[in-house]
Parts: structure tokens; C-alpha cells; sequence
């Protein structure tokens, strides 16, 4: 039997205010460990909000969330969470926001720094060590914010729409690169994204939600053979695949 | 070592600096010489106005005597903004972290603006005598307002989603504070640190003139008395010297502290 590394169940969640609006309507889903699975969706379905429940900073209104059994409720840092904005600290240079995660779970310096040297390299950072944020590009800097999710001493990372910010060629770029490095590290990943081709791309297993408010409406297997290429997008079983997302998408 | 590049700047840097500042230069040497040769040609007293020329004479009969009085509202003068700076830092810790402190503490900063601090000089004078003391409590008084109220400024308007992405990380609320909080608000301390030293030295001078045994202040009361007209515009040009000498040197302490802040793209 496998292992569940995430768990949601029964999760709604409305944000209270003036009038209250209701993010998640109903949101079940599970994520075996080791898997990498997306959640997919349009804009405001309510996908980031999981994800956020998960990284402990929103309590829902209703229903819990586990990661390796432990209620994330109240209790954030279980999860590396890497939100949509990079967020790098603009007074550490690189190496110091690199090991920022690391530092704050209580990694000793020294074994954080070695490392993040060990990974400047494959994630397209060496060089620039000493630089300052304001001084790398949009794709260094989104490399930069998942070396700092990577190098958080955490089992499971959860991703929200990590290329969201970038153009499609370095995004296109960024999929094949991330691909490679998910599949030598084995760790549990759930994506957030609205981007189809990505999801297909990266995932063993697809979740879509409907628009707000967001449930999840299909759960569907990947199952190509690993690794992809982003030219993978025009073999038959991709668009198959593709159908049925699209499809599950538009069902609303 | 970035400090290679930056050493290598610095003498074009310096360049472009001197060549900005020329015009007003320029301008600066025109008036002075306008004002040399106007008070000649008309023959105006020197203790009504002196000639340019006469301030450094009147610098050099007051070399001796100098050193002292510039040492006194120097010293008044930082000890003043650095006390300035710790109330500034504390009030504005409170301000920014205890809700309740913000609602007693703010309007109350306010409105104690209004009251014109240089006039409480002869009340600290009753209290504390002729020493250096009511000086130093003088410049505290005009300097912690701007840097309790920007770096207060400053700690509220941290970005809620970078505490939120060290929330998410397990940070402890120390923990957000180093990490997010404080370095966040560094930047505005320092424009509060700015506008408090542009007033700590003329705060002590004028605070001298309420009664002191040394200063530039009590320098210029005395020159005043015994009508030397050459020694006031000497002492306003050096207190002048001194308050540029200050603002230079937050400045200075700003870049250390903020190097980031400084940093051209190197890529794009």
C-alpha cells in the first residue's frame, strides 16, 4: 500500500469580509509520497487558497488538511511552500536567501551553505553567489526561490504557480528544467497552475477545479512515460490527455 | 569581493558629483565676491556686515577658543541624535507591535509636536543647569519624532507576503522579526535618522543660547555682545560645516548598512 503524504478533506473555505466570499466549496484530495501532482484550474478557483491551507498560513472554514498525518492547522512549516511571487529578500544576497528556509527550520549554517553550493549549478545560479536580488534576471530569480524551497529540509513542496510570472519561452524552459530536477530529488510536489500543457508535463496525477467557488471536479492519471520533453505535447496520448482535461475543465 | 568593483567606481562617481555640483558652486563664489566688493565699495560697518574676506581672519584670532565650543555642540549634538535614535527605534517598536501602545502613543506624538520644543530650553535650564544635559535632551526631543514615526512607518508596511512565505517556513515571531520585519524597515529609520540630524545641530546651538558655559551657541551670544558681526557669520559658516558634516555621515552609514540599496544591474 502506498503512503499519503497530503491529505485534504472536505475543505471549504470562505474568506470573511463584506460580502463573505466563498473560495472553496468542497475540496477533497490526496497526494501519494514521492508523487508530483497538479492542481489545476482558472484564475480565483480557489487553488492557491489549498495550497495555502496546506502551508498552515489560512485556517478553512471547514474540513482538514494533513501533511504525513499531521494537521497543518495553525501549524505552518511542515511543508517547503513556495508562493507565486518569488518574495526574495532584497537585503541577502543570493546565497543568504538561498539558505533562508534552511536557516529558519533551525539547519545549521554551515551544513545549509554546503548545500546550497552543492546546487547552485543545476539551478543556474553559480557565479552569482554574492549578487544581490535586484541584480538577477526573472528566471534567475524564480530558480533562486525554488533552490530556497528545495533546500527547506522538508518531504513535501508545494508549489504555486512557480512560472506563472515568466515568459513562455523561459516558462517552456523552466517545465523541462524542473522535470529533471524533481526526478532526481523524489520528493512529494503538489503544483498549483492554471497552465494545461504544464501540469500534463510534470505530473502523475492531474486534479481539476471548477471555477469559484472551486471543487474539485476530476481526478485524472497521467501515466506517460517519464521523462517528457515539452515537443511531447503533440503525441496522440498527450492530446488525448489534453481532451479530457480540457473537457473536466469546461464541465462546469 | 564586490568591494573591487565598487572601489574602482568611486573616482568617476566622484567626477560626476563635482561636475553636478559646479553651477551652484559657481553661484556660491559669484554672490560672495558680489557681497566683498559691495560692502567696500560702500564703505558699510563692519559690525553691521563684514566683508567675506574678514571670516577667516576672524577664524584665526578664534583658533584657540574654537576647538572647545566646537567640541561641545558636537558632542551635544550626537549624543543627542543617538539617544534620538534608541527612543525613535523603541517608541516605534511599540507603536508597531502593541496595538493598544498605537492608540495611546500615536496621537499623543502628534501633539506633542506642537509644542515648540525650543522653548521648553529655559525650563531644562531650571532643571538641569548650564551643563551639556538640557542640550542633549533638546535635540532628542526635536530628533526621535521623525524616526519613531518612519520607522514605525516602515515596520507596518513590511510586505505581508514575506512574512508569510517565513510564517510558512515555521518562523517563531523573533524569527519574522529579524528576518522580514527589521530589515524592512531599515530604509525608512534611516530617512527619519536623515531628517533628525538635519535639526541636532542647530537644536544645540540654539539650545546654548538659553544659557551654557561652552558652544558655538554661547559663542555666537558672546561675539553678538561685544558687536563682532565677523565672528557670527564665522560661526555660521562652521555650524553650517557641521550639519553637512552629519548629513554625510548617515548617509555614509546608510550605504553601509543598505549596500543593496546601491547596486547597479548587472544583468538584465
Amino acid at each position: 500500500m502506498t503512503e499519503v503524504a497530503v491529505r485534504l478533506e472536505d475543505v471549504r473555505h470562505v474568506f470573511p469580509g463584506e460580502p463573505p466570499v466563498e473560495a472553496v466549496a468542497e475540496a477533497s484530495l490526496e497526494v501519494e509520497r514521492g508523487a508530483f501532482v497538479s492542481l489545476l484550474g482558472p484564475s480565483g478557483c480557489g487553488k492557491s487558497t489549498l495550497l495555502r491551507v496546506l502551508a498552515g498560513l489560512i485556517e478553512p472554514t471547514a474540513g482538514t488538511a494533513t501533511i504525513d498525518g499531521e494537521s497543518t492547522v495553525g501549524q505552518p512549516g511542515l511543508a517547503a511552500f513556495m508562493p507565486q511571487r518569488d518574495l526574495l529578500l532584497p537585503w541577502r544576497r543570493v546565497e543568504a536567501n538561498a539558505v533562508l528556509g534552511a536557516e529558519i527550520a533551525g539547519v545549521p549554517a554551515a551544513e545549509a551553505r554546503r548545500q546550497a553550493t552543492a546546487l547552485y549549478e543545476r539551478f543556474g545560479l553559480e557565479g552569482f553567489e554574492r549578487s544581490w536580488p535586484g541584480q538577477l534576471s526573472g528566471g534567475m530569480r524564480q530558480r533562486l526561490a525554488l533552490l530556497r524551497t528545495f533546500l527547506m529540509p522538508r518531504d513535501t513542496l508545494l508549489l504555486d504557480e512557480p512560472f506563472g510570472a515568466l515568459d513562455a519561452m523561459t516558462r517552456r524552459e523552466m517545465q523541462e528544467w524542473l522535470e529533471g530536477v524533481w526526478a532526481r530529488d523524489g520528493r512529494t510536489v503538489l503544483l498549483v497552475t492554471h497552465d494545461v500543457d504544464e501540469a500534463l508535463l510534470l505530473s502523475d496525477v492531474v486534479y481539476v477545479m471548477s471555477p469559484r467557488p472551486g471543487r474539485i471536479t476530476a481526478r485524472i492519471e497521467v501515466g506517460l512515460d517519464r521523462p517528457l520533453k515539452t515537443g511531447d505535447v503533440t503525441t496522440a496520448e498527450f492530446v488525448e490527455l489534453k481532451a479530457a482535461v480540457l473537457e473536466a475543465l469546461g464541465s462546469e | 569581493m564586490a568591494s573591487v568593483p565598487a572601489a574602482a567606481s568611486v573616482w568617476p562617481r566622484a567626477r560626476r558629483i563635482a561636475w553636478d555640483l559646479t553651477p551652484a558652486v559657481l553661484f556660491l563664489v559669484a554672490l560672495l565676491v558680489g557681497w566683498e566688493i559691495w560692502v567696500r565699495a560702500r564703505d558699510v560697518p563692519g559690525y553691521l556686515m563684514p566683508p567675506p574676506s574678514d571670516l577667516w581672519q576672524a577664524f584665526l584670532d578664534q583658533r584657540g577658543t574654537l576647538p572647545g565650543h566646537t567640541r561641545t555642540t558636537l558632542t551635544e549634538a550626537t549624543l543627542g541624535l543617538f539617544f534620538a535614535a534608541v527612543l525613535g527605534v523603541v517608541l516605534a517598536a511599540l507603536i508597531a507591535s502593541v496595538p493598544f501602545a498605537r492608540r495611546v502613543l500615536y496621537p499623543l506624538l502628534v501633539v506633542s509636536q506642537n509644542i515648540p520644543v525650543l522653548v521648553l530650553a529655559p525650563l531644562l535650564a531650571v532643571w538641569f543647569g548650564f551643563g551639556m544635559t538640557p542640550k542633549v535632551l533638546i535635540v532628542v526631543l526635536i530628533g526621535f519624532f521623525p524616526i519613531a514615526v518612519n520607522t514605525a512607518d516602515g515596520l507596518l508596511r513590511a510586505d505581508r507576503e514575506m512574512v508569510d512565505l517565513v510564517r510558512s517556513m515555521g518562523a517563531s515571531r523573533w524569527q519574522v522579526l529579524r528576518t522580514v520585519l527589521i530589515p524592512s524597515a531599515v530604509p525608512s529609520f534611516f530617512a527619519g535618522l536623515q531628517i533628525g540630524a538635519a535639526y541636532a545641530v542647530i537644536g544645540a546651538v540654539i539650545a546654548e543660547w538659553m544659557g551654557a558655559s561652552s558652544g558655538l551657541g554661547l559663542f555666537i551670544t558672546r561675539s553678538q555682545r561685544a558687536f563682532r558681526t565677523d565672528q557670527i557669520f564665522m560661526a555660521v559658516v562652521l555650524i553650517a560645516l557641521i550639519s553637512i558634516a552629519f548629513f554625510v555621515a548617515v548617509q555614509l552609514i546608510a550605504r553601509f548598512v543598505m549596500p543593496y540599496r546601491h547596486v547597479t544591474n548587472s544583468t538584465n
